[in-house]
């Protein structure tokens, strides 16, 4: 082994020339990330799962809604009188499939989207807290959170919706208040150790308030944790919505939703197999292909990250 | 050691407080609990008579330590459909729920911790990969379908197994294997980080180095250094078993707590939702602090802290 090389003693004023655009952070990361094959992977499902979702209306083949009872429970790649195929079958009502499975991805991404924005904010704001201030607040925080972990999560969430009626805005709401806990737990280890360095030290030595520690200094770098377990978190708030869907307190009827479709195939098991297999699979690839891409960023950007 | 098993029992404690207070909400969320609990055609003296003998005018500090007092006897009311009290219908069904549980746990734990650890010790081979798809799949795959899916396969078509109900052995493998599959996907990928973690020691190349072989390297060395994650995460799946057989419970009508609890949510009977969800969060609270009792045997350094 050679001896490691000795390092230049650093001038005190260097005007750093610009970074050379291949040498950038970001650049950097976006490049091992892509060298991640099963991220990349990951990330094409996620997106195609999204194109899907925003141009359900030109891609797909019939109109979700539209029933049709003499077309009903056809097997997959069924043709009808006008010569058009239904690639995956026609349900108990007589409509397509594959067009139901392509508008229920809207449900599942907004509920997915606008509950991990709920919870992740919540969760970052009182890992924040908790890390920051320490002592009784954190002590405090950290109680409340194992009341929460405490509670088999689908149970409260039915619970909570069985009393409050079903709606959009009320599964949105309950499923993001109640998912805060792996945020604020994951920020606070990350806060734990950020407030004792020294850029912390400097900003609250200059006269900075917490408030303005907390946002401009702490919160930029307690970010990537969070990001890696918002990106997991999606995958299971995705599978909590199909769930109340399939017990039927998700989006009501004639909605089309993965779960409620799986509900309803459920009682059509041992006629038309097409009518629950189509909707699982549409859940399982697109949870398989968050989780392959929130693994490979987490790989990525944060190794020692246990989520 | 004393201490601070004693700091995690009275902090327990406190969660169960914290318990009890969420599952009072439950019945005030709307703001009045009498509309909840009376039928929809209730006339508005009946609601206010109903009010008065239930208490529902007192403040809600009055209201919340008479229902703890309640709660710490396991009396919340008796159900509005069967006319029992809530806790007895609640404890009936319980040792279905166990049963399917630790039945899912049984499998979790048989399956996946060999499997982690063979993954990590033949790393990179054909054993590894596969073992490694089938747990990227077990976590993606949504309980309800893959329930519904072995039903389709095993019952419907084979004819093999039957699709709902308890009984013999025989009732519980697929409603089992249903809970306890994403289990199993989560054991195994953590046994396998964990072991690969501390195969790469200085303390596992000193043992080899020394000459132990392959088998006391992986085992004693290898395993008792990584099993405080393994014990963990399998004090956590607790709860997400108890909660995963609310739905494993309603696919395959097994008369559990899971699946009394969603009944009783459809049947707006609240003391016995109230039963339910207190007794499962308390179960998950007590499991948590005998998982840390464990804990002080396994990893000596905790008891001397």
């Amino acid at each position: 082994m050679s001896p490691p090389p000795v390092e230049a003693a650093a001038p005190r004023v260097v005007l750093a020339p610009p970074r050379p655009w291949a040498e950038r952070e970001w650049v950097r990361l976006v490049a091992r990330l892509v060298r991640r094959r099963t991220a990349v992977f990951g990330l094409l499902v996620v997106v195609t799962v999204v194109l899907a979702a925003l141009l359900a209306p030109v891609i797909s083949p019939f109109d979700p809604l539209a029933q049709d009872i003499s077309q009903r429970l056809k097997e997959p790649g069924w043709q009808d009188a006008q010569g058009r195929v239904h690639p995956l079958g026609t349900d108990h009502l007589g409509r397509d499939i594959l067009a139901r499975i392509i508008y229920g991805s809207r449900i599942a991404l907004l509920v997915g989207l606008a509950a991990v924005l709920i919870s992740g904010i919540l969760g970052m704001a009182i890992g924040l807290v908790a890390g920051y201030f320490g002592g009784r607040v954190d002590d405090a925080l950290m109680r409340l959170a194992d009341v929460q972990l405490a509670f088999p999560f689908i149970l409260l969430a039915i619970a909570v919706i069985g009393v409050l009626g079903t709606s959009l805005r009320n599964i949105i709401i309950v499923i993001g208040v109640s998912s805060w806990v792996v945020y604020a737990r994951v920020v606070r280890g990350e806060v734990l150790s950020i407030r004792e360095r020294e850029f912390v030290h400097a900003a609250i030595a200059l006269g900075s308030r917490d408030g303005r520690v907390l946002v401009r200094h702490v919160l930029p770098n307690a970010f990537t944790p969070w990001l890696v377990v918002a990106t997991l978190d999606m995958a299971r708030v995705i599978v909590i919505e199909s769930a109340l869907s399939f017990l039927g307190l998700g989006v009501q009827p004639p909605t089309p939703t993965w779960g409620g479709m799986l509900a309803d195939g459920r009682v059509y098991l041992s006629t038309a197999w097409w009518l629950a297999t189509f909707p699982g699979l549409a859940i399982l690839v697109t949870v398989l292909g968050i989780n392959l891409f929130g693994d490979g960023l987490r790989d990525t950007l944060d190794p020692r990250l246990k989520v | 050691m004393k201490a601070y098993l004693l700091r995690r029992l009275l902090q327990s404690i406190l969660v169960l407080f914290g318990v009890s207070f969420v599952v009072f909400l439950i019945l005030h969320l709307t703001g009045d609990p009498a509309l909840l609990l009376l039928p929809p055609d209730a006339t508005a003296e009946d609601l206010a008579r109903f009010r008065q003998a239930m208490g529902f005018n007192d403040p809600w500090i009055v209201q919340y330590f008479r229902f703890l007092k309640g709660a710490v006897r396991g009396d919340f009311g008796e159900s509005l459909r069967h006319g029992e009290p809530a806790m007895h219908l609640v404890l009936e069904r319980l040792p279905a729920t166990f049963e399917l549980a630790g039945a899912g746990l049984a499998i979790a734990v048989a399956l996946a911790i060999p499997a982690g650890i063979v993954s990590a010790v033949r790393r990179n081979t054909a054993v590894d990969y596969v073992s490694t798809v089938v747990a990227l799949l077990g976590q993606a795959m949504p309980t309800f379908w893959l329930g519904i899916m072995l039903i389709l396969v095993f019952s419907v078509r084979l004819g093999w197994l039957p699709s709902s109900g308890r009984g013999g052995l025989i009732h519980l493998i697929l409603p089992a294997i249903t809970l306890g599959l994403f289990t199993t996907a989560r054991i195994t990928r953590l046994t396998r980080s964990g072991m690969l973690e501390v195969l790469g020691q200085d303390y596992i190349r000193t043992a080899r180095a020394k000459g132990v072989g392959e088998p006391p390297v992986v085992w004693k060395h290898g395993l008792r250094n990584a099993s405080i994650p393994i014990v963990t995460i399998v004090g956590i799946e607790m709860g997400t078993l108890l909660g995963g057989s609310v739905i494993t419970e309603t696919i395959f009508a097994w008369p559990g707590v899971g699946r009394l609890s969603v009944q009783a949510i459809f049947n707006r009977d609240y003391p016995v939702v109230q039963a339910a969800v207190f007794l499962l969060a308390s179960t998950f609270v007590i499991v948590n602090f005998l998982v840390d009792v464990v804990y002080t045997y396994l990893d000596p350094r905790i008891r001397f802290r």
